[in-house]
């Protein structure tokens, strides 16, 4: 028995090219009753994702399984030729592996990519589109993932400037549940921030802005409040998280402003994420208890670390990954007579 | 072999100690299993090796400064596994077993001498007021733990840093309020120690009665001043580690001084 797989992902082809081989969720049934039919397939999972677009195939013989897929994807997609690249075991095990553990994402160690493949293999198996192999096989990878997450910096840090803000937050707070937001500058970066914090549990929301208008449509946008910009210090009092990206040219939260306004909540913590150029906030306040600032340049180092942390660790992944091929693999070589 | 026990008990601690220095030596460390398991192993051999020299001694195995550092030791380790877990503090276990490693290397290598004799009749009001006292120091000790727990995350914070500590590190704010309760927890253990002591017949010298006194005022006005807002968070953690820090040096140099009389 074989494990054959044939894709496309990020690196392959470009989305335009991508979203015409896309398999949804509505039609993943009729496609796997479809390559089912090719002849030599024993079994099949298909992963459908944003990135990537991957068919794991269980077969006896691998030259006929592509050239069925082929064919079938040709057919699917009017006729183009699909730019593929395939594996055949042990390659393709070791890809599934890299896959499930995040080495092979866009975003080097992301872990949404391991719930995308649990979904595809629940639904092969709901379609009884898998075999003993490719149950094995994905049973496996899952452990893999879970093993080099736990064991290995690979998911360390974030890796966007919004979800570094949130994972701060996180280590200043504990739980954001209940916290509330106040946002100065409703900017596009500013908007997007908040809502990475809204949807980790953050209570409430007011937004600020020069043009109150404004400041209320992007209120309503993300199920907040607006008030007026001079009015902001009222409500300071409650605010746990300030988020800023003014136009100013000068700052506007400085050390003088902030002080007097401190001391209205004695043991209080304050986050303030400053993500305007020209700075909105004075450096100097990051001096005051319990403020903690961290302006675009900072968010956007602690990025770049983590990306490097992550490169880092991808050569200890290889190695484990290495190990749990040649241990799947010689699980494959002792069940070669009770295929499918 | 009567110090078998003891031995195991440091070794235990000198595991988790180098564990964690090497896991964080290579920027991964993981609050786990191992540390927890040490720490546990620790304690259990401690209280055997206590069980063991308080029948021979026929009282609480308090009576001399060597024993005392066992006992303080036993102490932080029982507030550890009481405490640790429920403000999910796993992290608490890397930064104690250096501490109680390091006080009991010290008591095996410094003070070990023949053992000590009860000094004193079986007053059960003096053994709950040394037993109660050492507990409430084992508080304080953690006290002071998780507050350079929270001075190395608000550091890191404030100097937007973000290393392997950073991660594993409890919120800030958390480790705040671990502090500041694990101090209270030290302060009412220590005040219901005192007041067994005065129940007894105890007589101790003024020395080491007016520094108990100062270390209970001491801690009394640290809480007051954190529960009035006067002291935020911060300077609360630098306090719990200074007095601790004078607490340590102070009573064990009393209890020598009393002893070598």
């Amino acid at each position: 028995m074989n494990i054959v797989c044939a894709g496309i992902n990020h690196r392959s082809a470009t989305v335009d090219i991508r979203e015409k081989f896309a398999v949804g969720p509505q039609e993943l049934q009729r496609a796997l009753s479809r390559i089912r039919d090719i002849d030599g397939l024993a079994g099949a999972v298909i992963v459908s994702t944003c990135n990537r677009v991957e068919y794991y195939t269980a077969s006896v013989c691998p030259i006929r399984v592509l050239d069925g897929l082929r064919g079938y994807l040709k057919e699917r997609s009017g006729e183009m030729d699909a730019p593929l690249y395939t594996h055949d075991s042990p390659s393709s095990v070791r890809h599934l592996f890299r896959v499930a553990s995040g080495l092979d994402s866009m975003v080097l160690g992301e872990t949404e990519i391991l719930g995308q493949l649990k979904q595809a293999y629940a639904s092969a198996t709901a379609c009884g589109a898998t075999t003993r192999h490719l149950n094995k096989l994905f049973q496996h990878a899952f452990r893999v993932a879970k093993h080099v997450r736990s064991e290995t910096q690979i998911t360390r840090g974030s890796t966007s400037v919004g979800s570094v803000a949130v994972d701060l937050a996180g280590k200043i707070f504990g739980d954001l549940g209940g916290r509330t937001i106040l946002i100065l500058g409703a900017g596009e970066i500013s908007e997007k921030t908040a809502r990475s914090f809204v949807s980790r549990g953050a209570k409430t929301v007011i937004v600020a802005n020069r043009t109150f208008d404004r400041a209320a449509r992007l209120a309503e946008e993300i199920g907040g409040m607006a008030v007026h910009f001079e009015n902001w210090p009222n409500i300071f009092e409650s605010v746990d998280i300030l988020i800023c990206s003014t136009s100013a040219p000068q700052p506007i939260i400085t050390r003088e402003i902030l002080g007097p306004l401190l001391k209205n909540r004695p043991d209080r913590p304050l986050f303030v994420i400053d993500l305007a150029v020209p700075r909105d906030a004075e450096a100097a306040i990051n001096d005051l208890e319990n403020v903690y600032l961290f302006d675009i340049d900072s968010l956007e180092k602690i990025v770049a670390e983590s990306l490097e942390i992550r490169r880092a660790e991808v050569q200890r992944c290889e190695k484990m990954i290495d190990q749990h091929v040649s241990e799947f693999v010689g699980w494959m070589r002792n069940h070669m007579a009770f295929h499918a | 072999m009567d110090r078998f026990l003891l031995t195991g008990a440091t070794f235990c601690l000198l595991l988790s100690f180098c564990h964690t220095l090497l896991a964080l030596g290579a920027g991964r460390y993981r609050p786990g299993v191992f540390n927890r398991v040490a720490l546990f192993g620790g304690f259990v051999l401690l209280t055997l090796d206590l069980w063991q020299r308080g029948q021979a001694q026929g009282s609480c195995p308090i009576n001399s400064l060597f024993d005392v550092l066992v006992f303080m030791s036993w102490s932080i380790l029982l507030i550890y596994l009481l405490v640790g877990p429920a403000y999910h503090l796993s992290l608490l276990g890397a930064f104690t077993s250096p501490l109680v490693f390091l006080v009991l290397l010290f008591a095996q290598l410094g003070l070990a001498g023949p053992p000590a004799q009860g000094r004193f009749a079986r007053d059960p009001w003096v053994e709950a007021h040394a037993a109660l006292s050492l507990i409430a120091y084992g508080a304080f000790a953690l006290a002071a733990v998780a507050g350079l727990m929270y001075l190395v995350q608000d550091r890191q914070l404030k100097k937007r840093q973000a290393g392997t500590l950073f991660y594993n590190l409890p919120p800030v704010t958390e480790l705040g309020v671990a502090n500041a309760r694990l101090l209270w927890l030290g302060f009412g253990v220590l005040t219901v120690g005192f007041a067994a002591g005065f129940m007894s017949d105890l007589q101790v010298n003024n020395l080491k009665f007016a520094t108990s006194v100062l270390i209970w005022i001491g801690y009394g006005l640290l809480l007051a001043l954190r529960k009035t807002h006067r002291l935020p968070a911060r300077r609360t953690a630098y306090a719990s580690m200074v007095i601790f820090g004078l607490t340590l040096l102070a009573l064990p140099t009393i209890q020598y001084l009393s002893t070598a009389k």
